[in-house]
């Protein structure tokens, strides 16, 4: 195999990850990852290094387009960002030592989770108390626009999801996702923030989170450019094609669909882990 | 200040989005010219699956990509192009100090100048050794 038919392959893998990740919302990583290494047997370093760079480039490409409605929460997302950017130098430090049969382990129990997550019902009917002490103090309570006007709300358990949020964190350097999963869970169940504002907000977090470790994977070489070409252009490309094309498309059995599809690929990473093949 | 020239979160993220797609543009473009002539060079030979497999890339630090790009060549392009992705959420941090300074919030200067501290902790490999 020449290196343009394998770059033509991942490019169109790539692309059929980016696709299907930004309309279930689970990313395209959670595909790339087990793609590069089960199929093309790429180190799983150099998969996580490549992944991180197509998830700073989808969550910047949609977070652009989510600002500007207004929605997210700087200030949460800033503030939050202090958690998941440590956790992030965390992880990627951590996955430069951890033997990689153990990271493929990890990859594939947090697939698992992930895809279980995918498929549960949000709660979507805003329950608002008083606000906490933390929330008043780093001025996180505030409003987003709807359609019947301006709705408030307060924030909730901040220190829990400041910690849940590390736990964000590692894990995205650690695997190489954006881990918008566990992000949602901090903000959507600990910190009680409406359905919308947690969406976009995580997304907006993505980003910096991943860039953070990029950083800490770029010094130790493995961000590899020929790698990573077509799967940041494949990505992103997917992404968009997701995000405009084919918004409007029923998304419900595709998440039954991919739902199956990562827990196959999850338990091909742990039984690969475990007798060491990767 | 009266309301008028109130600098406002909306006006910063308005800002914001603006930056974060141009950083995508631009690297997005940049690794697509760099790429082609990759595989122009390069498309026909076989690619080193050794590579991937544990020996690692020799454009891992600014000045070395810099470099490569100076003498074009096309894998140094691509890692540039890959920068100004890594730089463009970096720069929206960067803004945000910038932004948060306007409104005169000086507890999220602070917020946000200590994210920038803890990736450029990153960036600039204090901790991997």
């Amino acid at each position: 195999m020449t290196i343009i038919v394998f770059s033509l392959i991942i490019l169109a893998g790539s692309f059929l990850a980016g696709l299907v990740g930004s309309l279930t919302g689970l990313g395209g990583g959670v595909i790339i990852i087990p793609m590069l290494t089960l199929i093309f047997h790429v180190d799983i370093h150099y998969a996580i290094g490549a992944s991180l760079i197509s998830v700073i480039a989808t969550s910047s490409g949609a977070a652009a387009a989510y600002v500007k409605e207004g929605i997210s929460n700087i200030r949460i997302g800033m503030f939050l960002e202090i958690a998941t950017t440590l956790g992030a130098v965390s992880g990627a430090v951590l996955a430069i030592y951890a033997p990689t049969h153990i990271i493929a382990i990890i990859f594939g129990i947090v697939l698992i989770f992930s895809a279980t997550l995918s498929l549960k019902k949000r709660n979507e009917v805003l329950v608002q108390t008083e606000a906490g002490k933390f929330s008043k103090i780093f001025k996180l309570n505030s409003s987003y626009p709807t359609a019947n006007g301006s709705i408030h709300y307060n924030v909730h358990h901040v220190f829990g999801g400041f910690l849940m949020m590390i736990v964000a964190g590692i894990i995205s350097g650690l695997l190489g996702i954006g881990s918008g999963a566990l992000k949602v869970i901090a903000m959507d169940n600990i910190m009680k923030l409406p359905f919308k504002v947690s969406t976009t907000t995580s997304n907006f977090m993505i980003g910096v989170t991943a860039a953070a470790s990029a950083g800490i994977y770029l010094h130790r070489g493995y961000i590899n450019p020929g790698l990573s070409m077509p799967v940041v252009l494949g990505v992103v490309a997917g992404a968009f094609f997701g995000s405009r094309v084919l918004v409007k498309s029923e998304t419900k059995w595709l998440r039954i669909l991919f739902a199956i599809v990562i827990t196959f690929l999850a338990m091909q990473m742990i039984y690969n882990g475990i007798s060491g093949n990767l | 200040m009266n309301t008028k020239n109130k600098i406002t979160d909306y006006d910063i993220e308005s800002v914001m989005g603006t930056l974060l797609i141009t950083g995508v543009i631009i690297s997005g473009v940049v690794v697509l010219f760099g790429g082609m002539v990759y595989l122009y060079q390069m498309g026909s030979s076989l690619p080193h699956y050794k590579t991937f497999r544990g020996e690692p890339t020799d454009l891992r630090s600014v000045k070395q990509i810099f470099s490569g790009v100076i003498h074009f060549d096309s894998l140094a392009i691509i890692q540039l192009g890959l920068l100004l992705l890594i730089a463009t959420p970096i720069a929206r941090v960067i803004f945000s100090v910038v932004g948060f300074l306007a409104e005169k919030d000086y507890f999220y200067v602070v917020i946000s100048l200590l994210v920038l501290a803890i990736i450029g902790f990153s960036i600039l490999n204090v901790g991997a050794g």
